[in-house]
């Protein structure tokens, strides 16, 4: 009699442990929540499409960042025939001068931390 | 013979994906319904396997023991090996679930020449195996950040530790290169040794292509053909808070690498992968070496009609002391 009390009890454990996305949303109850991207930029369109940024951006910084630092190369040619200077602060930041209202909430919702910003300025912090 | 049974199984499963959300839009049935169905049955699947082993009754107590016993108290007894109490069970259950202790006494014969008999040990089970769980482990935790909002503390500290080299934009993952090597060693090990080759089976490969796919599909899509998180995102916590949706344009290859965790998780109650929840039930573990000390019953002992010494006395009293026999009560 006494196994088969271990038996359960290590059952509820484990489907405790396993449901574990399930409970905690209802526990912590902001499951619902999904980031509001706010742009503020006066122009209409980003360096590429929306929907290649969306998914491609941090690959497009790395670029950036290799062809600025090793082959010294600071001009961007966008598939629109845009020109862009390859700067995380000047470019980026300029259009999306809303960092905490745009990079950090789609970032904190889906837990990515970034280490760009322990090397590079933002530029609000600039203005104070 | 298992093995292209297997290799076939996996890309046929990959295909009919491509086809379902390529061709006929099925977001849905990949998205949800099938990742419900799986849960559902992987639930099930365990808790019937596990009652079954419960139901079956253990008629000796047969712990595998390598060390002294419980005896004298001037002899010391080793808890670990042999162990004599709960404490001991427990204590020596985690040491197998967490670092596999057992397998860590791996050993081999060899013959060499002379002739002479050669005893080894061999590690490269032990380790491969120890990396491969231990990354799934933290793989498996590190994907809350899709399930769950706020995501948990300790998951930003596993990704933390994970991705400590920062290698990449994102960063690579040494979890993931660890159980991709350590699940390929795996396989080679079943295709290079003649005699495992001849003893794997279709059971044996399957599971490490599965998990092989599935590691490499997420591979491809955090680094090389990236999908949208948000959208991901999205859909999983629609999964998790029973709310579900399926967002527009997610990628073909989350849809592939979504259908295949399914299958694995459908899979495992019915297969070998069950010793997830075996090595607890394991008769051979989980009891303790008492037999001295506790009388260990089998359950299908049927009452056995007893005769005692006294009985056998009152019945045949006056005829014993008429024989001159002595009685133990007058
Ligand atoms: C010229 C101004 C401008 C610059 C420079 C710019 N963006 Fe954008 N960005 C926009 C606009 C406008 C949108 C919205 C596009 C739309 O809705 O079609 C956008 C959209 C995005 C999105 C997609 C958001 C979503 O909803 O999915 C990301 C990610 C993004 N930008 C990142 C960046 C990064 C990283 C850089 C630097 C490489 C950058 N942007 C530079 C103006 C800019
Ligand atoms: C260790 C400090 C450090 C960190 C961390 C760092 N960078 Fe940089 N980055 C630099 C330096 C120094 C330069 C060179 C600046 C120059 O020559 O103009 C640079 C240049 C760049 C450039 C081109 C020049 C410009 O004005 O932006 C890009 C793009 C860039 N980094 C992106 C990134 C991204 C994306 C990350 C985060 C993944 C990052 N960096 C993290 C130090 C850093
Ligand atoms: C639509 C949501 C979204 C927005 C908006 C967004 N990002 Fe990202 N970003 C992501 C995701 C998702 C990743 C990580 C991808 C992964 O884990 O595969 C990421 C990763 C990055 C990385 C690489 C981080 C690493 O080390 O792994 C950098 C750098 C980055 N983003 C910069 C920016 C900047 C700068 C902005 C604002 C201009 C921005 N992002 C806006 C979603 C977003
Ligand atoms: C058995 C369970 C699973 C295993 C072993 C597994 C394995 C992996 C691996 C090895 C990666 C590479 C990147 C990383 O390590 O984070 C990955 C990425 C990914 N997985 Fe899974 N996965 C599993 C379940 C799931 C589920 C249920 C989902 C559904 C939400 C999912 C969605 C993703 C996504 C979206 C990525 C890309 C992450 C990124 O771009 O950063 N995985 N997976």
């Amino acid at each position: 009699m006494s196994s088969s009390a271990k038996v359960i009890a290590g059952l509820i454990i484990f489907l405790c442990l396993i449901t574990f996305p399930v409970w905690y949303n209802v526990v912590g109850g902001k499951a619902s929540y999904t980031p509001e991207l706010k742009i503020i930029s006066e122009e209409k369109s980003c360096v590429e499409s929306k929907e290649f940024m969306r998914i491609e951006h941090m690959q497009l910084l790395d670029d950036w960042r290799n062809s600025v630092v090793r082959k010294n190369n600071r001009t961007y040619i966008a598939h629109n025939g845009k020109e862009h200077n390859m700067s995380l602060t000047d470019t980026c930041l300029k259009c999306h001068s809303n960092k905490t209202e745009f990079c950090d909430q789609c970032h904190n919702y889906l837990e990515v931390t970034p280490t760009c910003w322990n090397c590079h300025i933002v530029p609000e912090e600039n203005k104070l | 013979m298992g093995l292209w049974f297997s290799l076939f199984s996996i890309v046929i499963l990959v295909l009919l994906v491509v086809g379902g959300v390529e061709v006929f839009s099925w977001d849905s049935l990949f998205g949800v319904l099938i990742p419900y169905a799986a849960f559902v049955i992987f639930l099930i699947g365990i808790i019937y396997r596990v009652g079954k082993w419960a139901k079956t009754p253990v008629p000796f107590r047969i712990p595998t023991t390598c060390g002294q016993h419980k005896s004298h108290p001037w002899i010391k007894a080793n808890n670990l090996e042999s162990p004599y109490n709960s404490l001991g069970v427990i204590g020596r259950m985690a040491l197998e679930v967490l670092f596999f202790r057992s397998l860590f006494r791996n050993t081999r014969v060899e013959l060499m020449d002379g002739p002479r008999l050669v005893y080894g040990g061999t590690k490269w089970l032990w380790a491969a195996g120890l990396a491969f769980h231990w990354s799934f482990l933290f793989i498996v935790i590190r994907h809350l950040r899709f399930f769950t909002e706020p995501v948990p503390f300790f998951v930003n500290l596993l990704e933390g530790m994970d991705g400590l080299f920062e290698i990449s934009v994102p960063t690579f993952y040494l979890t993931d290169i660890v159980i991709i090597s350590a699940v390929t060693y795996l396989f080679l090990r079943r295709v290079v040794i003649p005699q495992l080759r001849y003893i794997s089976l279709a059971a044996d490969y399957f599971p490490l292509f599965l998990i092989l796919s599935i590691a490499i599909t997420g591979v491809l899509m955090r680094h090389f053909y990236k999908v949208d998180i948000l959208s991901v995102k999205e859909l999983a916590t629609g999964l998790s808070t029973l709310n579900p949706v399926t967002p527009e344009g997610v990628g073909l290859l989350f849809y592939i690498h979504l259908f295949l965790v399914s299958i694995l998780l459908m899979y495992l109650p019915f297969s070998k992968l069950m010793h997830m929840g075996g090595v607890f039930l394991s008769p051979t573990r989980n009891m303790a070496n008492n037999n001295r000390m506790v009388r260990h019953v089998n359950p299908w002992n049927y009452p056995v009609k007893v005769h005692t010494y006294e009985e056998y006395e009152d019945d045949f009293r006056v005829k014993m002391k008429n024989a001159g026999l002595p009685v133990e009560k007058e």
